[in-house]
């Protein structure tokens, strides 16, 4: 028996020293093959069963690295599922797991279902009878548990907006249905290729913006980049020191592979900071001065926001300016620290420099503020405010891939569109592009097009 | 009243609609001794609605059975008034012929082919009672009691089960066309335990031609190349008569709006569901009230005569308000009403209480199939009936029975339909019901199912023969351009601009340049001449597979997947109550459809995707303990 090609991340969720995604099926050693550079050069197809190789996964479409990777490989029938099976062990930590599964995910593999190497292994015969029972109730368990996990996980934002693109496609599907199955009612107007481009390209930017909050790794499956700057002695270290004991970083020291800016990972109120160059703070004080300017502006570039810390015991110096400058148009909370001292800051002139600023008052020193600064961190963020704040945010494997899938479809029927392919074939990717949105909300019944059919248009003899 | 023992046949057809006849002569032509009672000699294969067959699906279905041996397309070819091929704007898997019929030629022919079919005797009588011993039929009686013994019947009685027509306020029990309806049979159903749901739908007023003021509205006629539904046929009929298309007014949703109280549909005097395709014109201005106004077509209903089918103008309503709305459409405003439209309520079977040979699972050997299963149309009937007649004769020869998948044709996507999700409004068949429609074309039919159809012995050994050829001459033709260069030559680029075409700037395979959009086949075999001219149907082919390759490459891939799920087969002894793991709602519905595949599974309602895993494990769960047992 022959079955797709699964991947799924099997080692606990958490943080281990290393994390194991495991592929099976026929695919599994072609597809890693494709993503996988040996310094040797070696190709995993030609390599025997059983061995297990050192190198780098890369991202085909970027040619970037994404992980240093241990990749075994096990031809059948020798393995667990009894199919091909390959496993890749990567760096611990949520963060490296998941950036390997989706890369492969991307490939071509189908996320497995609770269960189903077990499932597989047992159709192909690898578990005895006594086993089955116990793999129902493993199925049974791990789904519902998992549907109710997805259910939750499911943000109400995220199924409304693809409930919005299936409802889009559907009218479009719709109506090219009825131009085909009633050729000759005038009442519906004939869905044109122009047509077709605006609707898809429509339902495939907005895809797009999906996936940009998923690939760029923000927020829920990263933090959100935040960058604390400020001239020397205005408190930038003792901030952010009270925001990580305040909040227990949840994940510290993780080494960037490109870049060896040390990050620290802090949960404040449900929002997820990733504090960008917090050695830097810590070591020098002085981010500007120890990167150097250019690479600051980088730092800056990528921040999805900025805390900007002033003395409110002295006036605001011309560096202080210059911070503003550099942080034009940015997401930013003024931290106006040492509340504790008299207070010298002309507040009028902040305000001059910046559009409706959020401005905090905190004396970091008697520990004041720190819970005034974390409201407006998360009114920020959940009440949409910040860039990033206006997208729908893709945290989820799974859906990510199934967004992939869906981008790619919809793209080739634009470019068949864009082609002059008939409308009718144009359709076909169309109908698949909503099918495969319709996996990511759990809904893929084809009655539902019939339905808008006939509630849409007016048809019948 | 006294029985007598009327005679032993193979297999019994009750009924000879669209359904019973083709059932009637495929199990004739399989060497099945059939007889055909029909209620009516003079009504067999009667329209009762529309004057036409075919249009999107519906003529891919009957192209299909055409190829699987059955009657339909060579009738039609030799009866019809018009043809016209629709969407021939669009793709390939959508084009679809249609033609308007001559309704009383169309009976006559159909009847003649009937009584020069060997093996098939056909009689006028009504079936009172199915014979059935231990939960299989053994024959049938007639209201005159007569006794008819066989070893397999198929009933197809269309919409006469305790038939009822209303029009206005007026409501009594009739067949179609105030023909006879049949109580006793369905009665005998009913007893038999057949569960059964009660249908509606309903057909427009008629009109006398003479009558029609054809100044107020616009002609269409039909093609004027010749067209024909079936591969055999070489007769083509060129005199046609156009049918005329003209428009509802606002007066005729004023009229509509003050009579709707009037409406049986809204007086809660119809119970019966009826189809949303197929809605009454009162249907269509309460529900889409902002639309000014609806189309009306005007079709001959045949060459000797002048009645007009009322197309677009279904109703209910009483005769005077029927008359008031033919007053206001522009050419009708002095037209004489010859028949009144009306509503016909009726039982059918609840489907998925049949195996997808149409047998019904309760009693052995009972098959049913056309209107009866819940379907509408004389195309979606047809087709059941040609497969209920193919399956009642193999079971009779003890041939293997034979199921059409959804991949296959138009056919197996209806039947599979029905069986499997049952349907709650009579059925249509739509392209967007197939999901291999690009697989199931009109001009692709022979090329799937002749093949059938002989092994059936349905179809002659020269149409077989000529089927291969042109097989043969297609693969070779696609082979040959695959390998052919074209290199950009001036003569080249000249046919290239003809289409509007980018020129070529390095050699090229003539398969690749074909596969650009705005080139045809016709200028490829310009550029590399074949040895001698394919025939037009082949080309076609050629194009159509050279050009949507990779369309018809992704559906391919998809029916392999569903294939692998098809070929894994369910006992039949399976007790789903018996697995602890499978959901409530999916133990029902499994129970209640006894899918034969895991496929067929995933498609019933409320079965998920963690049930059919259970199922998986569970099924090879009892191949091990047979083994080890």
């Amino acid at each position: 028996m022959h079955y797709d090609t699964i991947a799924a991340i099997s080692t606990p969720m958490g943080e281990g020293a290393i994390a194991i995604v495991r592929l099976s099926g026929d695919e599994a050693i072609q597809l890693t093959s494709r993503i996988f550079r040996s310094p040797s050069g070696k190709n995993l197809a030609d390599e025997p069963s059983h061995t297990i190789h050192y190198g780098h996964l890369i991202d085909p479409s970027t040619e970037e690295v994404v992980e240093e990777v241990m990749v075994s490989i096990m031809r059948a029938p020798k393995t667990f599922t009894r199919e091909d099976v390959v496993e890749v062990n990567c760096h611990g930590g949520l963060v490296a797991v998941k950036r390997v599964l989706q890369l492969i995910l991307k490939e071509g593999a189908r996320l497995a279902e609770p269960g189903e190497f077990t499932k597989r292994a047992f159709l192909n015969g690898r578990i005895d009878l006594s086993q089955a029972e116990a793999v129902m109730d493993l199925i049974r368990a791990k789904t519902d548990r998992a549907m109710n996990v997805a259910l939750n996980q499911m943000d109400g934002k995220l199924s409304r907006l693809i409930g919005d693109l299936r409802q889009a496609l559907l009218e479009t599907l719709a109506q090219v249905e009825v131009n085909i199955d009633y050729p000759e009612y005038d009442d519906v107007e004939e869905v044109t290729i122009p047509l077709m481009i605006e609707k898809c390209s429509w339902v495939s930017e907005e895809i797009d913006k999906l996936l940009r909050t998923s690939s760029q790794g923000k927020i829920l499956r990263e933090g959100l980049s935040t960058v604390i700057v400020g001239r020397p002695n205005v408190g930038k270290s003792s901030l952010l020191n009270s925001l990580v004991q305040e909040n227990k970083a949840i994940v510290t020291d993780i080494a960037g592979t490109t870049r060896d800016i040390i990050e620290e990972y802090v949960n404040v109120r449900g929002v997820p900071l990733r504090l960008v160059d917090t050695a830097g703070i810590r070591e020098t004080e002085d981010i500007v001065e120890r990167i150097g300017v250019e690479r600051s502006r980088q730092v800056l570039k990528e921040a999805d926001l900025i805390l900007l810390v002033l003395n409110s015991s002295e006036e605001l110096t011309e560096e202080d300016k210059r911070l503003f400058e550099a942080t034009e148009g940015m997401d930013r909370i003024i931290v106006t620290n040492k509340t504790d001292l008299p207070r010298k800051l002309d507040f009028t002139e902040v305000e001059n420099l910046v559009e409706n600023p959020k401005i905090v008052a905190t004396s970091l020193m008697k520990e004041e503020g720190v819970d005034e600064l974390e409201e407006a961190i998360s009114k920020l963020f959940f009440e949409g405010s910040l860039e990033a704040g206006d997208l729908t945010y893709v945290s989820n494997a799974r859906h990510i891939a199934l967004l992939h899938k869906a981008h790619a479809t919809i793209q080739d029927a634009i470019a068949a569109a864009e082609a002059n392919v008939p409308v009718d074939m144009i359709q076909i990717d169309v109908t698949r592009t909503w099918e495969i949105l319709g996996e990511i909300v759990g809904d893929t019944v084809q009655e539902s097009l019939i339905n808008q059919l006939f509630s849409q248009f007016c048809l019948g003899k | 009243m006294p029985q007598f023992e009327a005679g032993t046949f193979d297999c019994i057809v009750i009924g000879a609609g669209h359904a019973g006849v083709e059932a009637a002569l495929a199990s004739a032509k399989m060497g099945a001794s059939t007889l055909a009672l029909t209620m009516n000699l003079d009504m067999i294969a009667f329209m009762p609605c529309n004057p036409s067959l075919g249009g999107p699906a519906k003529g891919i279905v009957v192209r299909e059975i055409d190829a699987l041996g059955g009657a339909m397309a060579k009738v039609i070819d030799k009866t019809h008034i018009q043809m016209r091929m629709l969407n021939t704007g669009k793709g390939p898997a959508v084009r679809a012929l249609r033609a308007q019929a001559d309704k009383v030629l169309y009976q006559q022919e159909m009847k003649r082919t009937l009584e020069e079919q060997e093996n098939l005797t056909l009689h006028q009588g009504v079936v009172e009672k199915l014979i059935v011993e231990d939960d299989e039929v053994k024959g049938v009686l007639t209201q005159i009691g007569a006794i008819y013994r066989a070893k397999t019947v198929i009933i197809t009685t269309g919409t006469f089960l305790r038939g009822e027509i209303i029009i206005g306020d007026l409501k009594y029990s009739s067949g179609p066309n105030n023909q006879m309806p049949s109580i006793g049979l369905a009665d005998s159903l009913r007893e038999l335990g057949l569960e059964t749901v009660r249908f509606k739908t309903g057909t427009p007023p008629r009109v006398n031609g003479k009558t029609i003021d054809y100044s107020k509205t616009e002609i269409q006629p039909g093609d004027d190349v010749p067209r024909a539904f079936s591969y055999e046929t070489t007769e083509f009929i060129m005199d046609q008569l156009p049918c005329w298309l003209t428009y509802t007014t606002p007066a005729t949703h004023e009229i509509i709006n003050e009579n709707l109280h009037l409406s049986p549909m809204y007086s809660g005097m119809i119970q019966g569901k009826g189809p949303r395709y197929c809605p009454s014109i009162e249907d269509k201005i309460v529900r889409f009230a902002d639309k000014s106004r609806h189309q009306i077509f005007l079709e001959p209903e045949g060459r000797n005569t002048k009645e007009y089918y009322v197309q677009g103008l279904s109703t209910s309503l009483p005769e005077h308000v029927q008359r008031k709305l033919l007053e206001s459409v522009p050419g009708l405003e002095k037209a004489e009403m010859m028949r009144a439209g009306y509503a016909i309520e009726y039982d059918a079977i609840v489907p998925t209480q049949l195996w997808p040979t149409l047998e019904t699972k309760k009693i052995r050997n009972l098959y049913t199939a056309g209107q009866i299963n819940g379907t509408s149309g004389y195309e979606e009937a047809a087709a059941q009936g040609i497969m209920a007649g193919i399956n009642a004769a193999s079971r009779v020869l003890g041939k293997e029975e034979v199921v059409l998948s959804r991949s296959d044709a138009y056919i197996g996507v209806l039947i599979d339909d029905l069986v499997t999700k049952g349907t709650n409004e009579p059925y249509r068949l739509l392209t967007s019901r197939a999901e291999y429609r690009l697989l199931l074309r009109h001009d692709n039919a022979d090329l799937r199912l002749t093949e059938i159809g002989y092994r059936l012995g349905m179809i002659s050994e020269e149409r077989h023969e000529a089927f291969l050829a042109k097989k043969q001459l297609i693969e070779e033709e696609i082979d040959r351009l695959r390998q052919m260069t074209i290199k950009p030559s001036e003569e080249v680029q000249e046919i290239i601009r003809e289409s509007e075409g980018a020129e070529l700037k390095e050699p090229m395979k003539a398969a690749d340049l074909l596969k650009r959009p705005e080139m045809k086949y016709s200028q490829i075999a310009r550029i590399v001449p074949p040895s001698e001219e394919k025939p037009e149907d082949v080309a076609e082919q050629v194009e159509i597979f050279i050009k949507y390759e990779g369309y018809i490459q992704k559906s391919m891939q998809q029916v392999d997947r569903m294939k692998k799920m098809e070929n894994k087969k369910i006992p039949e002894d399976i007790d789903y109550h018996a697995i602890s793991g499978l959901a409530k709602e999916a133990k029902t519905n499994l129970s209640e459809v006894r899918p034969l595949s895991i496929a067929q599974a995933s498609r019933i309602s409320g079965v998920n995707p963690a049930d059919i895993s259970i199922l998986l494990v569970y099924i090879e769960q009892g191949k091990i303990a047979k083994i080890s047992g």
